[in-house]
């Protein structure tokens, strides 16, 4: 291992595994990152035990790319050693930055998802009302697994992060730009999300008009025209409230922003910013007098399932971070 | 709000500066009697008020929350803020829902410059039904974490 290598380790928590493809993606780029540095921890595609990474001394590695949130102690705990362990800790993709998808189980508890996911689903057979227990008894001894939180985190709300790449999973290009930005050393404030400050409007090849609309269309229930923006056909698209910096890739497919790079750094509630943005654009407010409360009513009760639509990914970050249940 | 007995509300109320603020104004001028739980932001327009302060509100503690500004349909003196309020706050409401927040916590009322009592007794009627509610579910779940 020579010496003046950067150590670089990857971490997964509550995710998918995306991340880790996603750092793949950039496809023969990598044979330039080995070049500059060693991988010391990745368990998705190497063998090392927590141990190892417990027995290196502390700020060993020089960056930390850590996705997933955090749902049980053993994330917890990876979390705050790899912050020991390493001098940059970037939270890479949606789950580390605002929790994810995962993070949506903050509708739940615990004894919610439990009911739903080994009792109630149609393809469940589970008479014996069998669940993951934090321990178990066999007849080699105990064994144990991690228990189960009742909320999402987002992995700045267990330990001090540095940096945020956005995206689910990070767009190439967001991966280029924090690996040049460490390689040269040219890093933004501590803090910064690695990406541009506009909206993905900004990047969106779609033309803009006239924003009104008084009916709200599901992706499957009409084909788009392809050069119109979509929340003017209807479509309700989150480029407005979501960073940018993945190229609206999404957008170039066709298919609505759902809002994985998270709120824009000037409107940091990203829910409240779309529920801001999609109630001013519906509506004729030319033929307001015509207008009675009930026909709002009727025109915002077209948004099925609101905190799927607006929270998508940022439900774990957003200002109240889950459902108070009782 | 502290202290034994019965429980006091907390609402904070976001009055527009043309019409409502001046409607609460009325109020006091008059010496209109109401309840004290009330605590006034004025903005210029209740279009203005994002949906974040709202949920920024009840995190921080708000027992209830009420946004007033100009009647429906033509008196806002930005045009069309308050439609945009109706609308927002519409939707907010079925947000707060989702949250596990009665959404009768958030109200939306119409004040102009010259309905003091109108005011007055929109905040009796509100600190009447908050109480009846009970403290804001978000208080009692802090308190067990």
């Amino acid at each position: 291992m020579a010496k003046d290598k950067l150590k670089v380790a990857f971490y997964w928590a509550a995710s998918c595994g995306g991340c880790e493809i996603a750092v793949l993606d950039i496809n023969e780029k990598i044979l330039d990152v080995i070049q500059i540095a060693d991988i010391v921890f990745w368990p998705v595609a190497m063998d090392i035990k927590y141990k190892d990474v417990e027995a290196m001394p502390d700020k060993y590695v020089d960056v930390c790319f850590f996705n997933g949130g955090i749902r049980n102690p053993e994330q917890e705990h990876l979390a705050k050693i790899l912050r020991q362990k390493s001098k940059i800790l970037v939270a890479y993709g949606a789950c580390a930055h605002l929790g994810g998808v995962p993070g949506l189980a903050n509708m739940a508890n615990k004894k919610e998802v439990f009911e739903k996911a080994y009792f109630s689903t149609f393809s469940t057979i589970n008479a014996e009302k069998i669940t993951p227990q934090p321990s178990v008894h066999v007849k080699e001894g105990e064994l144990d697994i991690p228990e189960f939180y009742d909320s999402v985190r987002t992995l700045d709300q267990v330990v001090d992060v540095d940096y945020y790449v956005p995206g689910c999973p990070p767009a190439v290009e967001r991966t280029l730009f924090a690996v040049e930005a460490i390689a040269k050393g040219e890093l933004p404030p501590k803090g910064s999300v690695l990406a541009p400050l506009k909206s993905v409007c900004d990047e969106c090849p779609r033309k803009k008009e006239n924003k009104k609309i008084t009916k709200i269309y599901r992706t499957y229930e009409k084909v788009p025209e392809p050069e119109r923006c979509l929340l003017e056909q209807g479509i309700i698209c989150m480029g407005p409230a979501t960073r940018g910096g993945c190229g609206a890739r999404c957008l170039n497919a066709d298919m609505p922003c759902t809002g994985c790079g998270g709120p824009c750094p000037n409107s940091p509630e990203q829910g409240a910013a779309m529920i801001s943005a999609l109630a001013s654009i519906l509506g004729l407010e030319e033929e307001k007098e015509k207008y009675s409360e009930e026909d709002v009513e009727k025109l915002m009760s077209q948004i099925k399932d609101p905190i799927g639509t607006f929270y998508m990914y940022a439900l774990a970050a957003s200002i109240l971070r889950r459902k108070v249940i009782k | 709000m502290s202290g034994k007995g019965e429980f006091e509300p907390r609402i904070i109320g976001f009055l527009c500066n043309w019409c409502s603020y001046a409607g609460a104004d009325l109020a006091g001028v008059s010496r209109i009697q109401y309840p004290p739980n009330i605590r006034i932001i004025r903005v210029m327009c209740s279009g203005r008020i994002d949906p974040a302060f709202i949920l920024e509100a009840f995190k921080d503690g708000a027992d209830g929350v009420l946004v007033a500004g100009c009647h429906l349909p033509s008196d806002c003196h930005y045009i069309s803020g308050n439609f945009k309020a109706l609308r927002r706050i519409t939707l907010l409401k079925e947000v707060l829902k989702d949250f596990g927040i009665e959404p009768e916590r958030l109200r939306l009322e119409w004040v102009s410059a010259s309905e003091g009592d109108r005011f007055a007794s929109i905040v009796r009627d509100m600190v009447k039904q908050i109480k009846r509610l009970g403290p804001s579910p978000l208080k009692s779940k802090e308190k067990n974490a």
